[in-house]
């Protein structure tokens, strides 16, 4: 297991968001966590990659407990998300985007950046070329020197991507990322996380879409009121019974009503 | 045509600073060029905050006037060699930088305007009630001039005004390289990511408050090294180093001419250097600052984004 996370609970005041959770998420695969509106998906993100502390429980990453550390110190230890809402350096330009993204395989530092200029200099070029590379890869070669803020929402999310592939993920946690995307958009995404899954990065995806999270999934983990309903492969979940009330109302009330 | 046009003003310009002393005659014009200069140091100090990591520090006077103060009472109190007066001189607010950094760790926004603010309201109540060490409001007089010993040459003083201008240049110089050095490299990627989106920052694995220690530490070091300069300058310190007059003015330098452009913050504060003076001459007071408030607003209307950026667009 790449990501462990055990006995995860997170209330706010009295309302309990996460309701003591445990799963893991294997390396090499792509692991999916739905649920209805407010089951607790973002908060279990959030929790895992450090922007929110929990209330009780942990989080382990390759055997580390990460629980409550930083959120860039997470970042450097390969854990990476993309949010929910659209957000990217929405004044920067798509390659100055990536090249921000790539921070973490940069060495230079404060005094680097003012007296050793030749290493700078060696340093932007191989992020350059490597900027390239993810920018290419997401496919938004023709728009390197766009403002981000002026793609269509479509790109947006790629660009949100390339930006996450850039800080070198090894478990990559997408929040939605098809949300808001056309038909032929999702498909192309889908295509493009099983590529990243190739290339040996774990992916953990919370998504609404089902035909996007049964496509390409290894494994599904559902989430309802805070409470773990579900964990298996893509044909057991769908069988669940329990999966099928919490999507669907249970068949009594529809009865009565 | 248009990019080698805009290369030939800067380089011409380039020129006219380098040469200045040799063909402005009049000592009342060297001395606002010099006082650019200063500014000069100020507005591209404030900009590393404000322009590339979105902070708006009101109370950057209160680093200019601690570097002034610094300088001040080392070499008339203890009469150090001002050279080391100017080494504190960026030494000390850079500590302070260092200390309103770590305070600022969650605080943005409107919080960290009020911070800086009231950091500058303490600091400017000190230098004036700490009768024994400051003088208070009577000020430090008898600030000595910056000597230079040249191996062959002896003593050269830097007392006459065409001398510290060359000396203000330099100052301005070298903080335009830094500027330059920290933007171009991924220390300054992570100061404007920090702008852009704090949150996706932290989330590529940007240490946040770092950065922003770091940038309001240099920040804060340039602008402690205008106040040394200015005290060696007009050889004079009382708390009107600390006047919030001070910080509003780096404001206007640095938004007009384009926060988060290296050239804006020098064009702003020679521009706006020069146009009191010009209006000085050209109207009776009670206009002055009236046709400066009108031709302040009359160029935000027009280039929001100050006057480098809205040239560079035009290329």
């Amino acid at each position: 297991m790449i990501l462990e996370v055990r006995d995860l609970a997170v209330r706010f005041g009295g309302v309990t968001a996460v309701g003591g959770v445990s799963f893991g998420v294997a390396a090499g695969t792509v692991t999916s966590l739905i649920g209805p509106n407010g089951a607790g998906k973002t908060t279990a993100f959030n929790v895992i990659t450090g922007f929110q502390r929990p209330t009780a429980g942990g989080v382990m990453h390759d055997g580390t407990t990460i629980t409550g550390w930083r959120p860039h110190r997470i970042a450097a230890r390969g854990l990476v998300r993309t949010f929910q809402k659209t957000s990217l350096f929405p004044g920067l330009s798509v390659h100055e985007n990536v090249l921000t993204g790539l921070h973490l395989r940069g060495r230079v530092g404060f005094v680097a950046a003012l007296l050793r200029r030749g290493r700078v200099g060696a340093e932007e070029r191989a992020l350059d070329d490597e900027a390239e590379r993810v920018i290419g890869f997401v496919g938004l070669g023709a728009r390197r020197e766009t403002l981000a803020s002026a793609l269509p929402y479509g790109e947006q999310r790629l660009l949100e991507l390339a930006v996450a592939l850039a800080a070198r993920p090894r478990l990559l946690l997408l929040d939605e990322p098809g949300s808001g995307m056309t038909i032929s958009e999702k498909s192309a995404l889908a295509a493009l996380i099983q590529r990243v899954r190739d290339d040996g990065i774990t992916v953990f995806l919370v998504e609404h879409d089902m035909r996007l999270v049964m496509g390409i999934s290894d494994r599904v983990l559902v989430l309802n009121y805070g409470r773990l309903i579900a964990d298996g492969s893509v044909t057991e979940v769908q069988r669940d019974p329990e999966v099928i009330r919490a999507y669907l109302g249970t068949g009594a009330t529809r009865e009565r009503a | 045509m248009r990019r080698s046009g805009s290369r030939i003003v800067v380089a011409a310009s380039l020129v006219a600073a380098a040469t200045a002393p040799a063909w402005v005659w009049n000592p009342y014009h060297l001395h606002t060029l010099i006082m650019a200069g200063i500014f000069a140091v100020l507005a591209l100090s404030l900009n590393l905050l404000l322009g590339y990591t979105g902070q708006l520090s009101l109370g950057h006077a209160a680093f200019f006037g601690i570097g002034a103060y610094a300088s001040g009472l080392l070499t008339v109190k203890l009469e150090w060699s001002p050279w080391i007066g100017l080494v504190v001189a960026i030494a000390l607010p850079a500590l302070a930088g260092w200390v309103i950094g770590r305070l600022a760790l969650k605080i943005r926004g409107a919080y960290f305007v009020l911070l800086t603010i009231s950091f500058a309201g303490v600091v400017s109540l000190v230098s004036v009630n700490w009768m024994e060490l400051t003088n208070g409001p009577l000020g430090l007089p008898g600030v000595p001039p910056l000597e230079l010993a040249l191996p062959w040459l002896g003593e050269v003083s830097l007392r006459t005004k065409s001398a510290y201008y060359y000396v203000v240049v330099a100052a301005v110089a070298l903080c335009y390289l830094v500027c330059l050095g920290l933007v171009r490299s991924r220390v300054g990627r992570a100061l404007v990511a920090l702008r852009e989106n704090e949150t996706l920052a932290e989330s590529v694995g940007i240490n946040v408050t770092h950065y922003l220690v770091l940038a309001t530490v240099v920040s804060a070091a340039m602008a402690g090294l205008g106040g040394g300069l200015y005290a060696h300058y007009t050889r004079f310190v009382s708390p009107e180093v600390f006047l919030f007059t001070y910080t509003v003015t780096m404001v206007i330098m640095v938004v007009a001419g384009g926060k988060g452009t290296l050239a804006g913050p020098v064009l702003g504060a020679v521009l706006f250097t020069a146009l009191p003076e010009v209006l000085r001459a050209a109207t009776s007071w009670q206009w002055q600052m009236l046709l400066y408030g009108v031709l302040l607003v009359i160029v935000l209307f027009f280039l929001p984004q100050g006057i480098v950026p809205a040239v560079q667009r035009r290329r």
